[in-house]
């Protein structure tokens, strides 16, 4: 391969098919490199699909993508080591002719967009790991090298794509490694049970899905959250906590899935079925502290790689194919333009993200991670004493309520002094803001 | 905390792997005694590919490696492995992901 690509994007998960597809179809002649066998066959999610990033993308994706169920039902708990206590959020409002959220399984569903991007006519090579980029005398990047003979490509720019380890732009010197206080790592399995049975257990219809988001003890006081999602016929299950703690703890992470799994509240819901896979995968959390430069002299950075994911509402492919698609129009802009690849062109991808959703909501949360890290009885002391304050209210002993409200009180005030609940409060509520 | 008897050896059986051969992905540095960073490996990785040897060093074999960059991380700052991706093609194929 000796000719020049107007782009090559590296990876091809959610952002770099995103990016790949936008310049494609503007007649960009575009290399998207992916070093899995097929683009999804290294990539993990819970998964959840925010429609609205992808229908700016691709409009009709609803036809042949391959969904799982559009999600009609939020649950959302708090474990101590018996209950759970929580809200649910169920409407049939949610059953509309285009469903804002879905389930998707990632391997199945990245084959298919990344189908789409070969289809715009972008050239795409897999089993290919970039191993890292080729700069100019002045240091502009204008290639890739690659882990196969001969492997040297060269491009007008590059975007990396790459995901949340983001080696290539950590080995050429263009950003930081990520810390193990700003990043989670998830352990994740594939339940499969018959389509009928998840429907009847979860009380839903043929393409309704329901997802449960929990938070508490089963984290054993570590930062972090577990979730459940239905497919059609599988139900994935989920836990991540942030690396530091875990080394901090010398938790295994497979004991923490196998103690959420076999927790009284979930335990019937998984019942019965097959496991079929078990994954690992890390996930940003340092919020827009962690966001590192995204622009240079001919390279870009996007989705994971960037750090780009809002943990509070578990939201990241959709920053992903935002980021991906944002990088792609300041591309074809700057192409159309006739101007050069350089940091001061590129910089309006930037501009771009300060102006989206993305850099908007990071910003929003970005006192978030460091209130978590330092008040780690949020996983602790609250779901116990939430829980122990339903059981006290629900229990009918011949106590009158007056007196158990008093022992609820009692009982929060006894763990946190009546300072700390107020501090708590006040920093979460500072950080939600 | 209650105990949960688990072989984390069992959860990797169910995945598909492309092995290359002779060609580990990760490797140990020579060591006489593992740095904390290190040690924390052999529980913290989530498909346990590290182990202590009866002399006391940390061994990987990572085989079973989910390639999520834990072990990268951890010891980023102390430098005590060698971590590259996989070559193309080999390693970890996600049936679901
Ligand atoms: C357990 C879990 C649950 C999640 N749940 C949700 C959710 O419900 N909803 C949501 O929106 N987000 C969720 N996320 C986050 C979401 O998965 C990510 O934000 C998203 O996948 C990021 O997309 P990406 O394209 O930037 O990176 P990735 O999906 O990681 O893709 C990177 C690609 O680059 C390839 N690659 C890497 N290095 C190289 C190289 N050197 N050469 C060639 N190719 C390379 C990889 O093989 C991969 O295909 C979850 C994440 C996890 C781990
Ligand atoms: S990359 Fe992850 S799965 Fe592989 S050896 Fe390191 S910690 Fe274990």
């Amino acid at each position: 391969m000796s000719e020049t690509f107007d782009a090559i994007v590296i990876g091809a998960g959610p952002s770099g098919n995103a990016c790949a597809y936008v310049m494609a179809k503007a007649g960009l002649n575009v290399l998207q490199i992916e070093r899995g066998e097929y683009s999804g066959s290294k990539n993990v999610q819970g998964a959840i699909l925010y429609a609205d990033a992808l229908e700016r993308i691709i409009p009709d994706f609803r036809e042949d993508a391959p969904l799982e169920r559009h999600i009609v039902e939020q649950r959302m708990w708090i474990l101590d080591d018996k209950a759970h206590v929580g809200g649910h959020y169920r409407s049939d409002a949610f059953n509309e002719e285009k469903p804002n959220r879905y389930t998707i399984i990632r391997a199945q569903f990245d084959k298919w967009f990344n189908r789409q991007v070969r289809e715009a006519g972008a050239l795409v090579v897999c089993e290919t790991t970039v191993t890292e980029l080729i700069k100019d005398a002045k240091g502009k990047v204008i290639g890739v090298r690659t882990d196969r003979d001969e492997g040297e490509v060269y491009a007008d720019v590059v975007v990396m794509a790459d995901g949340v380890n983001a080696l290539v732009a950590n080995r050429s010197g263009l950003k930081k490694e990520v810390t193990p206080e700003s990043v989670a790592l998830a352990v994740k399995e594939m339940h499969f049970l018959p389509q009928d049975v998840i429907e009847s257990r979860f009380n839903i219809g043929e393409e309704e899905g329901v997802v449960i988001e929990v938070a508490g003890s089963v984290t054993v006081g570590m930062v972090g959250t577990a979730f459940l999602y239905t497919n059609k016929e599988s139900i994935a299950v989920g836990i991540g906590c942030l690396v530091s703690d875990f080394t901090e703890a010398q938790v295994r992470p497979a004991f923490l899935l196998e103690k959420f799994k076999n927790h009284p509240s979930i335990k019937p819901l998984l019942a019965g079925s097959e496991v079929k896979e078990y994954a690992a995968h890390l996930i940003p959390e340092g919020g827009l502290n962690a966001v590192p430069q995204l622009f240079g002299d001919g390279w870009m950075i996007v989705g994971d790689a960037a750090q780009f994911v809002n943990a509070v509402h578990r939201e990241g492919s959709n920053m992903a194919m935002t980021s991906g698609r944002l990088a792609a129009e300041t591309v074809i802009e700057a192409k159309k333009a006739g101007k050069p690849m350089i940091a001061s062109v590129l910089s309006a991808y930037k501009k771009a993200l300060e102006d989206s959703f993305v850099i908007k909501d990071l910003h929003k949360y970005r006192r978030l991670p460091k209130v978590l890290h330092n008040n780690k009885h949020f996983f602790t002391d609250y779901p116990r004493l939430l829980s122990q304050a339903a059981e006290t209210m629900l229990r009918v002993d011949g106590e009158d309520k007056r007196s158990k409200e008093k022992k609820i009180t009692k009982s929060f005030r006894s763990t946190r002094r009546i300072g700390g609940l107020i501090g708590d409060m006040f920093n979460l509520a500072r950080a939600f803001r | 905390m209650q105990e949960i008897s688990i072989k984390v050896e069992e959860k990797l059986y169910q995945n598909r792997y492309m092995v290359d051969e002779g060609r580990p992905h990760i490797s140990v540095k020579p060591h006489t005694k593992p740095s904390d960073a290190l040690a924390a490996l052999v529980k913290v990785c989530p498909a346990g590919c590290y182990t202590r040897n009866e002399t006391g060093q940390v061994e990987i074999a990572p085989d079973g490696c989910l390639e999520c960059g834990t072990c990268r991380i951890v010891c980023a700052a102390t430098g005590d492995i060698e971590w590259n991706y996989p070559r193309g093609g080999y390693g970890i194929l996600f049936k679901f992901g």
